[in-house]
């Protein structure tokens, strides 16, 4: 069983991903551009198992699901992306009976050692998020690593030091940064548009946050109103509608 | 000193590894998007690809499909050498040849036709990102008959705009994403032009701006609209007129933008029964006239002018003439396009057509955007601001697709110019080369007697008919090409009809053709209107055993479901295998804020024995001996294949393929000599040019002087003349005289009322023909396809990973619908249209349009295709809806059956599709029907497990 490292010390760094479901599509960037990083990053190989077969099964730290939720007056469709959300007091971590899995005490991410994983899977078990995905040919657990291999990498520009799925979001529906930080830009965005943690009920304390779809604009509002009727002339043939605009002056 | 159970120090992580020792810009190619990409490659590995954060089109993001581009490089699909046919057509039986073998038949082949009578060429690319060069070659070649994929994409959209305001929806203009208030989108093809969307909605979204998306299907972008509008297929025209109604009854219109920039005030000839009668009044030089408030004439197209909108005026002669906008408006005022009478054609509640109409007037005219940019117009008047109205408007697929899109498509354009938007702050913007003259002035080649052997078409094969005088028929009114483009069938068919190509070929009608050559293009297949019939044409005999079309030449980089069908394969590369021109003489990467090409270039050589189409295309032409491509001792002109013609080639003087770094010292930009190190100053900047036009330049460019001026020396345009929008469309009414019998080309009598009736001069609507003609009763449901994000065309089963995301598709409809079918998830159901049945798995959902049932496009697969084994879900359980859509229509009186096209544009109507469900047992528990197994083509190599890690070795 492993322990965590302390993380309740004052300006503690919490890493971690804000995510909008506002303006998520669902184009499965995220999904991609990690799997291409990672499959031959740390987390490499990300091995497919029958890849051009009846049943293609592939290792993804990241995957991006759809649904319909009804909210009681209509449905909507909610692109959901799901990966590790870096918890604050992960069961996955504190299962392990080897120490593969822990979290870093300097930012907060869980990571996997390959080298000491002994592919027990009490980890998958653990996680609630269903953040882990085994690699049944490796023999090894993968999960999201924030990319710790970009986000500190000094052989990329800094601007690309970013996980890659941050980076690929043609929507902008993903940010990284330090959620220990209120000062930050993510805590702030967190504030602003009242994101919120995964299955708080567990109490495993993500550092990822989900920010909730905006309201809709879909009722009518004051300003526009509900319709042009109140501005419509008292005109009743088409005639006479023409001939509002025959006196109207109209310079090129 | 550490207590004993203290945690163990953390394992040390390599956090700067450099897991690439080089990294190339290039251009993707995963849909046709074309963004800038960065490839990572170890020791010539391909390791990893990301967006090019300077590139102009995608500014560092990338899409799912662009970020899985590595799976299409190393996809076991491949083809790997040339192929000759060894077996039937349709076996897969090949045997692999030498490429000088290949490129000696494909001579043989082609300088027999070309000898003989060139037009028994089809020359069909497809998804070809190189028109520039293959239309080119067509021309060289000499054949008419020649087309890209856009007679079955979206001629019909591109047709509309062309016609009506010089310039085009989907990657040929945009959204003023920065400004917009309110955007509405009308239908969408989600697998390409996507990054730019993408960003734009991320944008718009967090700028507060209302976004509304016109669709039967609730996924993808709708899923973010803050208004989902699910619209009945085919009825957005309606949708569009009931708001012009509302916006023209409450007088919530841009009347002095319509008289700035539209023939809003052209007088139109009212003389029924007369040859001039809906043609504008012109003066002795052919101005068109208006009418002043003092009820004199005048020059219409005059910079000092007071002109009237309404009111019918007598002439000399004593014909009366209207302006266009009083017909316009009486159209739409009409209570065919009230919200009442629509509403239940469209399924769109009255009140919501009323709401909308209401916010569209409001953000239109008391939400006003100024930019404090100053300008000057066309007449040389100087404006110290710049005033739009920010509402934008986009469209794709559901607007085309149907037989009625073309004039959908203008309905839309129509109410986007009543509220003064187009190229205006927060409205809809222009992308170059756009704007181009309404139409651009390029006419068609290959008239009766401009084909003859070894001689070139005196034009380029696609262009803009003006009127029926620029149709390619002969005197009897019979179509001169191969697809019937430019006939009286579709006589705007911009972009030709290859859905027709092979329908046609087969049966020799207009007549038949010796080679049909194709590229990129999977007709056999998912890229066919009814594929098990076009599977007989291709494989027809004649009655002495020859195939009635006796030679197929083909070239993919993949092994397609049309591979089996061609004669001889010539292997294409991938896209990082090669260099391209995405250029200004073709569909260009340019931007609303300034035009922009680039390219691509090899960033890895290729380990197959495969060469890159357009160099091969080069090599045929100059064996040919094709003018332009030999010199004059009949040496090949560009031996160093496609990127000596991309840096030497010139369309016209100082014009060639690529606009960035021209001249001797590279300094010229647009115009200018050929400069030799120009692919290197690309590849410098990242393999694109872009060129960001001054404030002054950036918007009203159809009628803001520096701009005109500026393009025309750029060479973009020939005149620096503003552009007039055409709310009425003079050219169709000309195809409408003709076929009330006037003029001396006139359509034969069996196409005059089709004629009549669709080539309406003010946009109008009518229903979608398949639907009126089978029945409302028999064939109650429409069936549409939506493209997946993460798949473009049937380019993503290959794809190890996308095929992971979406290895099969469902046939969708809503829980409403299933519960009267008495069906429920994972049921099997016949799909039954008038044409044939398919049988596929149903699931469930909300967000659809009740009437309509949908699938993903392009998923299903033939068996032993793509490089898949013949049991994957894309064949066992996938499915396409082709097989069900007729590439013709129903009988009409007569027997005569068209196209299942747009009338106007012959686009194909694919999306006019009609069915009726039937619950099916399980049986077999595949999708039906299933084709024979392709056999395994030459080549492949398909891996049980894959370890991709780039450069790296798995220690």
């Amino acid at each position: 069983m492993t322990s965590l490292p302390d993380t309740t010390k004052p300006g503690q760094k919490k890493l971690g991903l804000v995510i909008d479901l506002d303006i998520c599509v669902g184009c499965q960037a995220c999904a991609t551009s990690c799997k291409e990083w990672n499959t031959q990053g740390y987390s490499a190989p990300l091995t497919d198992e029958n890849p051009y077969g009846a049943d293609p099964v592939g290792v993804w730290l990241n995957r991006v699901h759809a649904y319909e939720v009804d909210d009681g007056t209509s449905t909507n469709v909610v692109h959901f992306p799901r990966s590790c959300l870096h918890c604050e007091t992960p069961a996955c971590v504190t299962v392990c009976p080897t120490g593969a899995s822990y979290k870093r005490a300097e930012d907060g991410i869980v990571l996997v050692n390959p080298d000491t994983c002994i592919g027990c899977k009490l980890c998958s078990w653990a996680c609630p998020y269903g953040a882990r995905e085994y690699d049944y040919q490796e023999g090894v657990m993968r999960k999201c690593t924030l990319c710790v291999d970009r986000i500190y990498n000094e052989n990329l520009e800094p601007e690309d030091r970013q996980p890659a799925c941050v980076k690929a979001c043609p929507t902008g529906a993903r940010a990284f940064g330090d959620l220990g930080d209120s000062e930050s830009a993510v805590s702030k965005l967190v504030a602003e548009r009242e994101g919120y943690d995964l299955m708080p009920q567990f109490d495993y304390k993500p550092v990822n946050k989900y920010l909730p779809p905006r309201t809709r604009k879909d009722k009518p509002t004051p300003k526009a109103g509900a319709s042009l009727l109140d501005v419509m002339p008292e005109a009743k043939t088409t005639a006479d509608r023409l001939f509002r605009w025959a006196d109207r002056l109209l310079s090129r | 000193m550490k207590a004993f159970w203290s945690k163990p120090a953390e394992p040390q992580v390599e956090t700067s590894p450099k897991t690439w020792d080089e990294v190339k810009t290039t251009t993707c190619y995963m849909c046709a998007c074309r963004c800038g990409i960065r490839v990572y490659l170890k020791d010539g590995t391909v390791t990893y690809i990301d967006g090019n954060s300077k590139h102009p089109v995608n500014k560092g993001v990338i899409c799912g499909k662009g970020a899985s581009g590595i799976m299409q490089h190393y996809s076991p699909a491949r083809l790997t050498k040339p192929l000759m046919r060894v077996g039937e057509r349709g076996s897969g039986e090949f045997r692999e040849v030498e490429w000088e073998e290949a490129l000696r038949t494909a001579t043989l082949w082609l300088s027999e036709v070309r000898a003989k009578d060139p037009k028994k060429l089809a020359f069909f690319t497809g998804r070809d990102q190189s028109q520039g060069l293959t239309g080119w070659w067509a021309s060289q070649f000499g054949t008419p008959n020649y087309a890209a994929h856009g007679g079955f994409c979206s001629v019909n959209m591109a047709a509309a705009g062309l016609y009506t305001f010089g310039g085009s929806f989907w990657e040929f203009g945009e959204p003023d994403w920065k400004h917009t208030k309110y955007f509405m989108l009308f239908g969408v093809a989600e697998d390409h032009a996507s990054n730019p969307i993408k960003m734009g909605l991320g944008k718009l979204k967090k700028r507060g701006a209302k976004f509304v998306s016109v669709n039967p299907v609730k996924t993808g972008y709708s899923a973010i609209a803050d208004e989902w509008v699910g619209v009945k297929p085919g009825t957005d025209g309606l949708f569009a007129g009931a708001i012009i109604h509302e916006l023209l009854k409450a007088d919530k219109i841009d009347l002095p933008y319509l008289v700035r920039y539209t023939n809003a005030h052209w007088l139109v000839i009212q003389a029924p029964g007369h040859p001039e009668n809906g043609l504008f009044l012109r003066d002795a030089e052919g101005r068109p006239q208006a009418v002043d408030q003092t009820g004199r004439l005048t020059d219409a197209l005059a910079a000092e002018l007071t002109p009237r909108l309404v009111g019918e005026v007598t002439l000399k002669d004593g014909r009366k003439a209207v302006p266009s906008f009083d017909l316009i408006a009486r159209r739409f005022l009409s209570d065919e396009f009230s919200p009442d009478t629509v509403a239940s054609q469209c399924a769109i509640p009255a009140a919501t057509i009323r709401r909308i109409a209401a916010e569209l007037a409001h953000v239109a005219f008391e939400q006003e955007v100024t930019l404090d940019v100053a300008w000057t117009d066309w007449a040389g008047r100087k404006h110290d601001k710049m005033t739009g109205r920010p509402v934008s408007m986009h469209a794709m697929r559901g607007i085309s697709a149907h037989s009625n899109g073309f004039q959908t498509c203008r309905t839309i354009h129509l109410l986007q110019i009543l509220l003064g938007t187009i190229d205006a702050p927060g409205g809809f913007r222009y992308k170059a080369p756009f704007p181009k003259p309404v139409p651009p002035a390029v006419k068609p080649a290959g008239k009766q007697g401009q084909v003859k052997p070894l001689t070139p078409l005196a034009g380029p094969p696609l262009g803009f008919v003006m009127g029926p005088e620029d149709l390619l028929v002969d005197a009897k009114g019979t179509p001169q090409r191969i697809d019937k483009a430019y006939s009286w069938e579709a006589p705007l068919s911009a972009h030709g009809l290859m859905h027709m190509v092979i329908t046609n070929a087969a049966k020799q009608d207009p007549y038949g053709i010796d080679v049909l050559f194709m590229y990129m293009a999977n007709m056999a297949w998912n890229s066919a209107m009814n594929v098990p019939d076009t599977i007989k044409y291709l494989t027809a005999k004649r009655e002495d055993g020859e195939y009635v079309i006796p030679r197929i030449i083909y070239s993919d980089a993949y092994a397609s479901e049309t591979v089996a069908y061609a004669d001889l394969i010539l292997p294409d590369t991938t896209y990082l295998e090669r260099h391209d021109c995405i250029s200004l003489l073709d569909r260009p990467i340019s931007e609303a804020d300034g035009p922009a090409d680039s390219i691509r270039i090899p960033v890895v050589e290729p380990d197959r024995d495969v060469r890159p189409f357009q160099t091969v295309l080069l090599d045929l032409g100059a064996r040919l001996g094709l003018p332009g491509m030999v010199n004059a001792d009949f040496s090949p002109k560009y031996p160093g294949g496609y990127p000596d013609y991309i840096v030497n080639h010139e369309r016209a003087p100082g014009i060639g393929p690529l606009a960035g770094w021209r001249g001797a010292d590279g300094k010229a930009q647009g115009k200018g000599a050929v400069n030799p190190d120009q692919l290197k100053r690309y590849e410098e900047n990242g393999s694109y040019w872009f060129h960001e036009l001054p404030d002054s330049q950036k918007y009203f460019r159809h009628a803001n002087k520096e701009y005109l001026e500026w393009a025309v020396s750029f060479g973009l345009l020939g005149k620096a003349e503003p552009i007039v929008f055409q709310l009425y469309s003079e050219v169709l009414q000309k195809f409408r005289l003709a076929a009330e019998g006037h003029g001396a080309i006139l359509p034969p009598p069996e196409h005059r009322q089709r004629i009549l009736t669709h080539f309406d001069p003010i946009p109008c609507w009518y229903a979608p023909f398949e639907g009126d003609m089978v029945g409302e009763v028999e064939y109650p449901l429409h069936a549409i396809t939506q493209r997946p994000m993460a798949m473009y065309h049937s380019w993503g089963s290959q794809n190890a990973w996308l095929r992971q995301i979406l290895g099969r598709n469902w046939l969708y409809m809503s829980h409403f619908r299933a519960a009267a079918l008495g069906v429920t998830d994972g049921d099997w159901v016949y799909v039954i249209s008038h044409h044939g049945r398919i049988k596929v798995q149903v699931k469930r959902m909300d967000g659809v349009n009740d009437d309509t049932v949908w699938t993903w496009n392009a998923i299903g697969k033939r068996k032993g295709t793509w490089g898949l084994d013949a049991n994957a879900a894309e064949s066992k359980k996938g499915f396409l809806l082709n097989h069900i859509i007729s590439e013709l229509l129903p009988e009409r009186e007569g027997g005569y059956r068209y196209s299942n096209s747009d009338p106007v544009t012959g686009q194909a109507a694919w999306y006019d599709l009609k069915v009726r469900i039937e619950k099916a047992e399980i049986g077999a528990g595949v999708s039906e029907p299933q084709f024979d197994t392709i056999k395994k083509i030459p080549g492949f190599k398909r891996p049980n497990i894959l370890r991709f890690m780039g450069g790296k070795k798995k220690s």
